[in-house]
């Protein structure tokens, strides 16, 4: 199979160029009715047909330039987003990108007989030679539609891994001056980056002298988390405000210490409570139960 | 090594953040089949955190290898960290508690040491280096060979 990369004039795949242009009219309407094109503007087929055609136009661009099987090629660029759009609707009413492919690859059959029909006698090399380009072109536009859904996959995927880096580290206030952060999941250097940021924010907003990092649900304390916690203490440090880490388990307390951690300077109790008990008990007020208080005495 | 130590190797890449992670979830789920409690459970899957990230970090990328391991007294889990990296110049410095070549803690690889039963390191500058640790579901004196 090997297609010339530059076409000369009144090559296969410039044939297929002017076939497209010639054409553009009746493989846009007999493409609007394809499943691809259809189940995605279901309101009206007028819009289906604008799309069908833009994508003839892009087509017959990059067969001119003789680059059927680039998926790179500059005539892709003006289609590239509504196919990728395209391919995210049809994703999000359950089809596999298997079916998506499928779809696009049915959009070559209508195309070659349309083709077929431009040449008297189907069995001359020239019609041979024009079918396969244009089927080569048909299979690079299905490489294309699959690249660029691939790709806005893993644009969605890392949105939707920021938002979760905001939700995730929430400063709740505890006390008048006292603020805590419930820290959930990995400790990743993005995630404590965020962590240390909001905190620092609410030590300043809240006026906070006491400020609390709970790792409960924090399943693995290596070393570069506790770097992290370390320098999170620091830095609240410098604002002003005493840090305390709670929610120490055991198992992490032992592996810690094995380490070779040295949390030394680093206030540390057992549970949130505790560590809210310390906090209040540094700033002078005692909880007592209020009947409990007036018996005891 | 017993033939039946090679029972179900899972390899896995280690190639970014994300990566870390799953590493650190499989060993877990490794770890807690084989019967590892939740100690040594925290220990196992922390000192893979460290040589996964060392991996990653100094390493360049690599990969992990998880192999369950029983030599009929005692069930345990072996974990061999690859890279084709720079290699490691001074290992004696590298094992050294608080050194690092960067803004580390230093606590890695002599913390991983500590945290596992058998700790091997082969290093070459300029062509890679591969840790394997081995961490035995109860203590057993040090004659075991599941490093090699
Ligand atoms: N796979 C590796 N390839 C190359 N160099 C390594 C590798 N693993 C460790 N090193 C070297 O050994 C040094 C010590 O590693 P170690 O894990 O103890 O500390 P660290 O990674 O610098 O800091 P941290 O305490 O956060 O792990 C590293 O700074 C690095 O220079
Ligand atoms: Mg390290």
């Amino acid at each position: 199979m090997d297609v010339p990369e530059q076409a000369a004039a009144g090559s296969a795949p410039q044939r297929v160029s002017g076939f497209f242009e010639r054409r553009r009219e009746q493989i846009a309407q007999r493409w609007a009715d394809a499943p691809l094109f259809r189940s995605v503007f279901t309101v009206s087929r007028d819009e289906a047909v604008e799309a069908c055609k833009a994508v003839v136009d892009a087509l017959s661009d990059v067969t001119a330039t003789g680059r059927i099987e680039d998926i790179g090629a500059p005539g892709f660029a003006t289609v590239r987003r509504q196919l990728g759009g395209m391919a995210a609707t049809r994703a999000r009413t359950g089809c596999t990108s298997a079916q998506i492919a499928d779809e696009v690859a049915a959009l070559r059959g209508p195309a070659v007989e349309l083709l077929r029909e431009e040449f008297p006698d189907p069995s001359t090399a020239d019609a041979h030679e024009s079918v396969l380009a244009l089927t080569l072109v048909m299979s690079t536009l299905r490489l294309v539609v699959m690249e660029t859904a691939l790709t806005e996959g893993a644009d969605l995927i890392e949105r939707q891994r920021q938002q979760l880096l905001e939700v995730a580290t929430p400063v709740i206030k505890l006390w008048e001056g006292t603020v805590a952060v419930p820290l959930i999941g990995t400790l990743d250097s993005a995630r404590s980056q965020v962590v240390m940021e909001s905190l620092l924010e609410a030590i300043v907003d809240q006026r906070a002298r006491y400020a609390i990092l709970d790792i409960t649900g924090v399943p693995t304390v290596d070393s570069l988390v506790a770097q992290h916690l370390m320098k999170t203490v620091a830095a609240a440090r410098l604002m002003g405000a005493e840090c305390i880490v709670s929610g120490i388990r055991p198992a992490i307390a032992q592996t810690i210490v094995q380490l070779g951690i040295d949390l030394g300077t680093v206030v540390t109790r057992a549970s949130l409570a505790d560590a809210l008990a310390y906090a209040l008990g540094r700033q002078g007020i005692e909880v007592s139960r209020a009947d409990a208080g007036a018996s005891a005495r | 090594m017993p033939a039946s130590g090679q029972a179900s190797a899972t390899s896995l890449p280690i190639g970014s953040d994300a990566d870390l992670a799953w590493v650190r979830q499989q060993v877990r789920q490794c770890a807690a089949q084989l019967g590892f409690g939740l100690v040594q459970q925290t220990k196992v899957v922390t000192a893979a955190s460290e040589l996964a990230r060392n991996t990653l970090v100094h390493g360049g990328g690599g990969r992990v290898e998880i192999t369950p391991l029983d030599d009929g007294r005692t069930r345990g889990l072996r974990m061999r960290f690859t890279d084709e990296g720079p290699g490691i110049r001074d290992l004696d410095l590298a094992m050294t508690d608080g050194w690092t070549s960067g803004g580390g803690l230093g606590l890695g690889l002599s913390g991983a040491k500590r945290l596992v039963h058998e700790f091997a390191v082969d290093t070459e500058p300029g062509r890679g280096t591969t840790v394997t640790a081995v961490a035995w579901v109860t203590p057993v004196p040090s004659s075991r060979t599941g490093v090699g």
